[in-house]
């Protein structure tokens, strides 16, 4: 093993943990302020692929499919919330799972309506699209760097948004006591929509950074929306720094797990063995590690102020 | 005297009971195959309706269990046939009583072991949590190439069942109903007893229950366990319906079609489970018969019921719940 390949492995971890983040932080968000629990934000993950691979597609510019992905997942958002979730909210967390389970079924079925099962293609941007030298003489992918590069300046927008601007004063005060800032004339259904499309908007940021690494495809959400459930469990729900430090470590850990792990069983075991027992355990790591913390505190490492 | 919900539960038994004898004497078996998944399907549902119904604990990891009873049918009948043995020069076996027997103790000691650590949280923590724990099983399955990875496993020849041909669709069905209608009986019980007062108590007021001494934690996790072992019961079953036992069996559809079916017949009440998962079958039975876009409409009615008809199908039919 290289210093190069560990490197890599490592950038690649950090990768991974910073399109969680841009998954985990809308979740976390829209759970801190409307104590909303949605399954659906895989949905607006796809809904932003595809409207990136399809205008990427017709205008022939990742940039405006980019815009576009941002656009289309917000709109799609805020119809949502519009339409279904703003009368869950008073309701319990048994229906709002059901409510958005019945979401995901109808978004991924309309979007294989529309689009076909075929998956869609989208590509790297020029202006991405080489490599970068890395210490011990190996290189890393561009694009790859630039989604970590988008990862920190969307954390360090929504810092700065929330704890310095007006709507995020209000993002705030909605997160401690709703009647009262209703009270003082705040219009929360707004806020609430507002906060819906803003997590929405990140969620299919994401869905459109990665659909350009992988497919674009009906599904591709449901296994991001489960490792950002994990994410935000392990942070504390809630709390946009726990998301952020909650990503970072399950995208470096799984990363680095199924790296590490069936190496370091070759010195205990034949290499067919341990690539086998390296790769089920290293699926399993990441859960691992949320029971670990859960065990030693059940909610979270920031749990936000209840 | 007889309650509207009670008449309404002695129809609907009636009615799974009678309508696939029809159809196998007018030779349609393939609506006895779907009356039995209807069966199964309940009697998983059953289960999760001890946890999630008496207990309010919205476990959205119950395919684990479901899944761990699938696998456990399969890979002692893989063993059995193949006739390698399992573990400690044990055989596998392809009587079902005995698989039962296997499959409810794992599910009850995977329910037990998740139970543990996923019941120290509450709400929204435990509702993600399960989650999480029943992909973690589905990984290791798909990961885990021994027992078919992630192409599955297949189970040749139906387990047998001492005194019954259980190649027989008709026979198949009765066995699986009876052991529903035993489900039922211990669901019924189960509620009404000393325990069950404890746990529907633990979902209403933990504190109120810890300070007459009771501790919650215990009582939550006896009802998950037991919850978890009717569930690999039917996981069970449900590989021998299909003869094929795969990773999608864990998958967190199937967590979440479990929780659908209780809410679409009611939740917490005895028959919810029964009349969601016959409503459910029915529906994409039908539904996929006139459109191939079934999922979408599927969704559609879902999100009607959850809006406007809170208490599912008995709710609508037997009016509100004695508490809330």
């Amino acid at each position: 093993m290289t210093l190069a390949l560990f490197l890599e492995q490592l950038l690649n971890g950090l990768q991974f943990g910073v399109m969680l983040f841009l998954m985990a932080a809308g979740l976390t968000l829209i759970f801190g302020v409307m104590g909303l629990i949605n399954l659906a934000h895989g949905s607006l993950y796809m809904v932003g692929a595809f409207a990136c691979a399809v205008v990427a597609a017709w205008t022939g510019s990742f940039w405006l499919g980019l815009v576009a992905s941002m656009a289309a997942a917000a709109a799609a958002g805020a119809i949502i919330e519009l339409a279904v979730i703003r009368r869950l909210y008073a309701r319990d967390h048994l229906d709002q799972v059901l409510a958005t389970f019945a979401l995901i079924l109808i978004m991924s079925e309309g979007t294989r309506w529309l689009f076909g099962s075929v998956p869609l293609y989208l590509d790297i941007p020029p202006l991405l699209q080489g490599t970068v030298p890395l210490p011990g003489g190996s290189r890393y992918q561009l694009y790859r760097l630039a989604i970590i590069g988008v990862g920190v300046a969307v954390a360090v927008g929504l810092y700065l948004l929330i704890s310095k601007t007006r709507l995020g004063m209000r993002i705030r005060a909605g997160e401690n006591d709703r009647e009262m800032i209703a009270a003082l004339g705040v219009d929360v259904a707004t806020l609430y929509t507002l906060v819906f499309a803003l997590g929405a908007a990140l969620a299919g940021l994401a869905g459109a950074m990665v659909g350009a690494i992988q497919s674009v495809q009906v599904g591709m959400g449901e296994p991001v929306l489960i490792l950002a459930f994990v994410v935000i469990v392990i942070g504390g729900i809630g709390s946009i720094r726990g998301a952020l430090i909650g990503a970072v470590l399950v995208g470096v850990t799984d990363t680095m797990g199924r790296f590490l792990l069936p190496q370091m069983l070759t010195l205990f075991l034949p290499p067919s063995q341990a690539a086998l027992i390296g790769g089920a355990v290293a699926s399993m790591l990441i859960y691992l590690l949320m029971a670990v913390v859960l065990a030693v505190r059940p909610r979270g490492l920031f749990p936000a102020q209840a | 005297m007889m309650t509207r919900e009670t008449a309404f539960n002695i129809v609907i038994a009636l009615l799974l009971l009678a309508a696939p004898i029809a159809a196998n004497y007018a030779g349609e078996t393939f609506y006895v195959t779907l009356a039995t998944r209807i069966a199964i399907l309940s009697l998983a549902a059953v289960g999760l309706n001890i946890a999630l119904g008496l207990g309010g604990l919205v476990s959205f990891g119950h395919a684990a269990f479901f899944g761990v009873g699938g696998y456990a049918a399969g890979i002692l009948a893989s063993h059995a046939f193949a006739g390698t043995p399992l573990i400690f020069g044990l055989p596998g076996t392809q009587q079902m009583p005995v698989i039962w027997i296997v499959a409810v103790l794992f599910g009850g000691f995977a329910a037990f072991l998740i139970g543990l650590i996923t019941l120290r949280t509450a709400g929204v923590y435990f509702i993600m949590i399960t989650l999480a724990f029943a992909q973690m099983i589905f990984y290791f399955a798909i990961s885990w190439p021994a027992y078919g990875g992630e192409d599955g496993l297949p189970i040749y020849v139906r387990n047998q069942f001492p005194g019954l041909n259980t190649l027989n669709p008709l026979s198949y069905f009765l066995l699986c109903y009876a052991l529903l209608g035993l489900a039922l009986l211990l669901f019924r019980l189960l509620a009404d007893s000393r325990f069950g007062a404890a746990l529907q108590a633990t979902r209403q007021n933990d504190v109120r229950v810890a300070s007459v001494g009771i501790p919650p934690y215990r009582v939550r996790l006896i009802a998950f366990t037991i919850s978890g072992m009717f569930t690999a019961l039917a996981g069970a079953l449900f590989a021998d319906l299909n003869r094929f036992v795969s990773p999608s069996m864990l998958s967190w559809q199937m967590s979440g079609e479990l929780i659908v079916l209780i809410i679409l017949g009611g939740v917490g009440r005895l028959f919810g489970p029964v009349v969601g998962a016959a409503l459910y079958v029915l529906l994409e039975f039908w539904l996929g018969g006139i459109t191939e876009r079934w999922q979408f409409f599927l969704g559609l009615i879902l999100l009607g019921v959850v809006l406007f008809a809170r208490g599912g199908v008995i709710g609508l039919v037997a009016g509100r719940a004695r508490h809330g």
